[in-house]
């Protein structure tokens, strides 16, 4: 069950798993995109830190919008409506659940409805559809975190910055997915899976 | 004499902002163009909060708004939707859509001819 003690352990490892590999996502990001999705995601990591220093969280809602809203505020890229919705969408779900599934489901929909990406268009849409699905069957491991991260390496680019070097975009793992990809990691590090 | 539409420009940089302000403002200067370029520190990129208060700062209750690139849409679409503003987006070529409808809005066009001028400059999605 996600309660607001794991949820809080969960964000602040993804906020030092991006920041400890800022420099990757960069590059990532140089390949394909303008090359600051790591800069940008650490600004908004901090913003995060900061923010939930001088907070006590009792419940889900409002740690999540206040995730979402730094990151809307914060992360001038693309990244920053695109997670800040994910986050603000789980926060109106999570008043009335706190089911894992359904929060991501609403995370991702929230992405989708922002960002109107599809699967298999070489996004972070395309590593948070199989992870839901196997969170949803109870079989989500690193593994599979790691498979459908390598999937975006061949896909070509149909949206995003990326999307304008079209053939050019392939044989490059997607930044985005890279991001997501260290968000479902550290998910299943703060047990947020767990009982 | 004040009109009912205004213009907002959002782009990555600052300066694509104001140039592009200044080059409609030759053609159109009765009519408010308000502009929303680059981070809060001036960096490439958009910022949502730049945008609002960008809105908030117009007199006219009808906004066009223009934009460069994908993610500039996604932060002004999230402005639009806490605003009380009737703001329109166009997915039209960046240059060419604002310029059609800064000279238009400044001849006292109506928005619905407006409209139909920009739709053959749509380019994105």
């Amino acid at each position: 069950m996600a309660t607001p003690e794991k949820v809080s352990h969960w964000i602040e490892a993804f906020g030092q798993k991006i920041t400890d590999n800022k420099a990757y996502l960069n590059e990532l990001d140089t390949a394909i995109g303008d090359g600051d999705h790591g800069s940008n995601l650490t600004r908004g990591a901090a913003a995060i830190k900061e923010k939930m220093l001088e907070t006590e969280y009792d419940n889900l809602s409002d740690l999540f919008k206040d995730v979402g809203m730094t990151l809307v505020s914060k992360v001038g890229g693309a990244s920053g409506p695109l997670y800040g919705t994910a986050f603000i969408e789980m926060a109106k779900t999570a008043k009335n659940s706190q089911d894992i599934n359904e929060l991501l489901q609403a995370g991702l929909d929230g992405i989708q409805k922002r960002g109107k990406a599809e699967a298999g268009e070489k996004t972070m849409v395309d590593e948070w559809i199989p992870v839901i699905e196997a969170v949803k069957s109870g079989s989500l491991s690193n593994e599979l975190i790691a498979e459908s991260l390598q999937k975006t390496k061949d896909m070509k680019a149909t949206k995003g910055r990326a999307s304008y070097l079209g053939e050019r975009s392939i044989g490059h793992i997607d930044p985005g997915a890279q991001s997501s990809a260290y968000l479902f990691e550290t998910m299943l590090e703060a047990g947020v899976l767990d009982e | 004499m004040s009109r009912s539409h205004g213009i907002l420009l959002v782009t990555h940089v600052e300066e694509v902002a104001d140039g592009l302000a200044k080059l409609l403002g030759q053609v159109a200067g009765d009519v408010t163009i308000k502009t929303a370029g680059g981070t809060e520190d001036s960096d490439v990129g958009t910022s949502f909060d730049k945008i609002s208060a960008a809105l908030d700062t117009f007199e006219e209750d009808n906004i066009l708004a223009f934009y460069d690139l994908g993610s500039a849409k996604m932060n002004l679409e999230m402005a639009m939707e806490s605003s009380d503003k009737d703001i329109t987006l166009y997915d039209t070529a960046f240059v060419e859509g604002a310029y059609t409808a800064a000279s238009l809005l400044q001849t006292d066009v109506g928005v619905d001819m407006i409209n139909e001028q920009l739709e053959p400059l749509k380019v994105k999605e």
